[in-house]
């Protein structure tokens, strides 16, 4: 495959980007989205040019590090997976590739394609716990769940802090996230003590992060790899009258 | 220098419970005058930071990536194991001791393995008092699935992301104790060096990889639980950032690297599908649980493989070891898939793989009980491949995955350095020459949760500390000596990359240093790093200048350190006349292929110590003394 490039390049946070061109050519379609941004790399360092950074550990969708914005999609193309997992069998022969650091105010760039998203970090600090010694814990089987509340409470807890919502939406809204952590303690009985402390503290400090509100418009759940669902963010906000209201 | 193991005395399933009852500890009004250091918050890292910052001491914990969520740890997939004998299968402390220590190859400390098996059960009890939604039955009880080379259902799991599960309960624990201003998160910044003043681990050197900035820290004590070195073979299933710097510059100031030879293979991931490959993707081992692993009897059969009728079919796993079948340990897993390939009957284009087949559980179970058992793994299999799962059987092929070799630590987990505790992957300890599926996790989380704060007080309370700031001279001489390392990089301005180098260097590990080896192939492995380390040195071009974050350089200086280790990973498997475990030598094999152990001359540690610039390396031994099981012969048939 021939592809066109177009990189965002940044030195730092307080320089101006813009995009750069790279021309790329012989690239498999079986390459991962990012091994071709290192074969592209590879041939920058070949002409004694700076690389450009991004975000990567993992590359297989779990460790949330990987952050590219892909023709104005977060994560690229294809619905339910990450930048890393993506493969250039997505892409057409010939096409040219935007490819940006997420874009928010909470995120500001540290250089090309890396932004700084220690906010996140901060909002757990405020309350995503369970506060729980180590050794003071009963037996494992002490405390019941059944089947079906597991299984949702791992469908919120699959969240991998990637991000990609909050660039994906108008608002810079980070509701997904919080609204993911919120609903995996809320449908756990191990949640329940810190209930209301938790979603209240959570919430203030996403809202003194910079973060937007949510308007309901569905992007992040679209543009989520995990999938994690809208639904939460209604718990959340349930969660967040009723701890109001006490 | 003779190596203590401190292991204390008196009956094995005594000793961790009188050791515990007789140590010094620090009252909780002191702790907080303690600072300690830990470097890596993976599961090890993580659950060590978090408890210790609880307990009352101040922590100041580092990792390279942008948050501790994001360690290593987060890929783990299958489960963890612990001996709770939920499902009233005869399991007990004593059989999980009793299959590390086996499936270990006899190559692990008694004392040890026991402690770890008697606090797998605590772990599991932490977790799920943190919110770790592991899976459950219907009636509301813990689930249960199996792993290699045990006989029982002991492993807890969440879907096939066990190891995300159990990091964000860490990692939430950890943050509540950053919250409080417990722990000083350090994200993006890199240990490269130790500082040991008056003979104990007093700090560490580190690279804030935003600003490029070098720094000095100063603690009473310095953790490293920063992982394993399966990276220095370039392709494994590690994330990219994992590396040896840490431990490497650890052992260069005098600590002892504990049987690096000792590499895990593991049998079931995606094969190498061309060069541009960066990474190679590990398929759990639950999933050999309910498939079938086989090839066509006949060499080059090129039909796919739903036209192969069953009488054509090798399930080679299940044919010579009718016990354990699929379920045989990871070792001899791999080594059968390689020999089937070697004898020309691996599928798919390269021919270096095997079939993982799950029609028959598809047919037994349904294929939505599949789906909720490894659904994000057939769908990972399937975004990789292109091919689905549920229809056509997997390919799979060994890949590296796991270093049981680390840094050499005492029972306090504590190395020959005072002060200088190494914890999880990192460290040499509780996993002989071959792990277990599902035992890394708990290792890790035993590690931290439930050793350390108790070793470490211990330690703390023997006082003895000499009052010194940052300001010393060591901490200059070492952060000079960092500087140095750094500008000389950048200085080559050479002709090749980073990646050229590691390429190079991966490529002769897993030819010589890998699946297979031969005392020939060793030395001749030794003399090419050699080379490679020598061209490195005088040719590599580093991009970019040392302010600011510089990829580049944070590679060119883990692939530096692996150019050393991995000499020292094949002068280890050069001394070491035996097969044991995953590391195999040609030379020593039963007539049925098996490994060939040599109790009588090999039943030790191998320590090395690191003599300086050009002097090479010494060996230290400790003697391994079994008095609870005989080493036997490892059979699993
Ligand atoms: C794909 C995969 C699946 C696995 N599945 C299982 C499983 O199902 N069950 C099981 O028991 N085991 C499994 N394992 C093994 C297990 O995941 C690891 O052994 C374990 O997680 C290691 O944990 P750790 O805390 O020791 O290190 P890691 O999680 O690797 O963490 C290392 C930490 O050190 C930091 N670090 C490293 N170097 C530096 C430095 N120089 N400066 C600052 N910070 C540094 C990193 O930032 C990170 O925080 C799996 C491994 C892989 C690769
Ligand atoms: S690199 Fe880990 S999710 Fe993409």
């Amino acid at each position: 495959m021939k592809i066109t490039l177009k990189v965002w390049r940044q030195k730092n946070a307080q320089s101006e980007g813009k995009f750069e061109t790279y021309p790329a050519h012989d690239i498999s379609p079986d390459m991962s989205f990012l091994e071709m941004l290192d074969v592209v790399n590879e041939r920058l360092i070949e002409k004694n040019e700076e690389p450009f950074a991004f975000d990567h550990d993992c590359r297989e969708g779990i460790c949330g590090s990987c952050s590219l914005y892909i023709n104005g999609r977060a994560h690229g193309p294809k619905k339910g997976v990450t930048a890393c997992q993506l493969h250039m069998r997505s892409f057409d022969d010939g096409e040219t590739i935007h490819v940006e650091p997420w874009r928010a105010k909470p995120f500001p760039v540290i250089k090309d394609l890396i932004v700084d998203r220690t906010a996140f970090d901060r909002i757990m600090e405020s309350g995503g716990f369970v506060s729980v010694k180590t050794g003071s814990a009963p037996d494992g089987n002490a405390i019941l769940i059944p089947h079906d509340d597991a299984e949702m409470a791992i469908d919120a807890a699959s969240c991998i802090g990637c991000g990609a919502w909050v660039a994906a939406c108008k608002n810079a809204s980070a509701m997904l996230f919080v609204s993911a952590k919120v609903s995996q303690f809320t449908l756990l009985p191990q949640g329940h003590p810190e209930r209301e402390t938790r979603v209240l503290d959570m919430v203030a400090q996403m809202d003194k992060e910079g973060f937007g509100s949510c308007t309901n418009t569905g992007a992040c759940e679209a543009e989520c790899p995990k999938e994690i669902s809208i639904s939460n963010i209604a718990r959340l906000n349930r969660e967040f009258i009723r701890a109001n209201v006490r | 220098m003779e190596l203590q193991s401190k292991i204390p005395a008196g009956k094995l399933a005594d000793k961790w419970t009188d050791y515990k009852a007789h140590i010094k500890l620090i009252n909780p009004a002191n702790r907080r005058k303690y600072e300690v250091i830990v470097v890596g918050t993976g599961l090890a890292g993580g659950s060590a930071a978090a408890s210790l910052a609880e307990m009352g001491y101040k922590v100041k914990a580092f990792c390279f990536q942008d948050s501790p969520r994001r360690a290593h740890s987060i890929a783990a997939q299958g489960g963890i194991n612990a001996a709770k004998n939920y499902q009233n299968d005869g399991d007990s402390i004593y059989r999980l001791f009793y299959d590390t220590i086996k499936g270990g190859d006899y190559r692990a400390r008694e004392g040890n393995v026991y402690r770890l098996a008697e606090l797998s059960v605590n772990i599991i009890d932490q977790c799920v008092a943190q919110g770790v939604p592991f899976a459950r039955e219907y009636s509301g009880y813990l689930d249960n699935r199996s792993f290699g080379g045990a006989q029982v259902s002991r492993t807890f799991y969440s879907r096939g992301q066990t190891g995300q599960q159990l990091l964000l309960g860490a990692y939430s624990s950890m943050a509540k104790q950053m919250g409080l201003g417990n722990i000083q998160m350090y994200s993006r910044y890199e240990m490269l060096d130790l500082v040991i003043i008056n003979g104990k681990a007093r700090g560490i050197i580190a690279r804030n990889m935003v600003t490029g900035t070098i720094e000095r820290f100063l603690a009473d004590a310095v953790l490293l639980s920063t992982g394993g070195y399966g990276n220095v073979y370039y392709l494994s299933t590690n994330a990219k950032g994992s590396n040896v710097t840490a431990a490497w510059r650890a052992h260069k100031r005098g600590a002892l690297f504990g049987n690096p030879c000792y590499v895990q293979i593991h049998p079931t991931c995606i094969p190498v599908s061309g060069d541009h490959q960066s990474k190679l993707t590990l398929m759990s081992e639950s999933l050999r649980n309910d498939g079938r692993v086989w090839v066509p009897k006949n060499p080059g059969d090129t039909r796919a493989p739903q036209s192969i009728p069953e009488d054509e079919r090798d399930y080679f796993l299940e044919r010579k070891y009718p016990s354990f079948g699929n379920l045989v340990p990871r070792d001899v897993a791999s080594r059968n898939a390689k020999a089937v390939c070697d004898e020309g009957k691996g599928v798919g284009s390269s021919k270096l793989a095997v079939y993982l087949d799950f029609a028959d559980s598809i047919k037994r179970l349904g294929k939505d009980k599949i789906a909720e058992k490894y659904g994000n793994l057939f769908d990972m299999y399937k975004q990789i491949t292109a091919e689905n799962p549920y229809e056509m059987p997997m390919r799979i092929y060994p890949a590296v995955h796991y270093t049981m070799g680390g840094l050499w630590v005492d029972y306090n987990l504590m190395s020959n350095i005072n002060g200088l505790f190494v914890l999880g992957e990192a460290n040499f300890s509780d996993h002989g020459a071959n792990r277990l599926g599902a035992s890394a996790l708990m290792q890790g989380l035993a590690d931290g949760y439930f050793v350390i704060p108790y070793t470490l007080g211990a330690y703390l309370a023997e006082g003895g500390f000499d009052k010194v700031t940052i300001d010393h001279d060591e901490f200059k001489r070492v952060e000079s000596e960092v500087r140095g390392r750094v500008d000389k990089l950048l200085s080559i301005k050479g002709e090749h990359s980073v990646d050229h180098y590691h390429k190079k260097l991966g490529k002769v590990m897993w030819d010589y240093v890998g699946m297979s080896r031969n005392a020939d192939g060793l030395k001749f492995a030794i003399e090419e790093i050699k080379k490679i380390r020598d061209q490195f040195w005088q040719d590599v071009r580093v991009s970019g200048d040392p302010a600011g974050l510089n990829q580049s350089l944070e590679k060119a200086g883990r692939v530096a350190d692996f150019l050393e280790l991995g000499e020292l990973m094949a002068e280890d498997a050069l001394h070491r006349n035996e097969s044991c475990g995953g590391h195999f030598r040609e030379e020593y094999q039963t007539e049925e292929g098996e490994a060939l152990r040599d109790d009588d001359n090999y039943a030790y540690v191998g320590a090395w110590e690191y003599k300086g610039e050009n002097n090479g390396y010494q060996m230290h031994k400790e003697p391994l003394v079994f008095e609870e099981v005989s080493p036997s012969k490892r059979s699993y048939k």
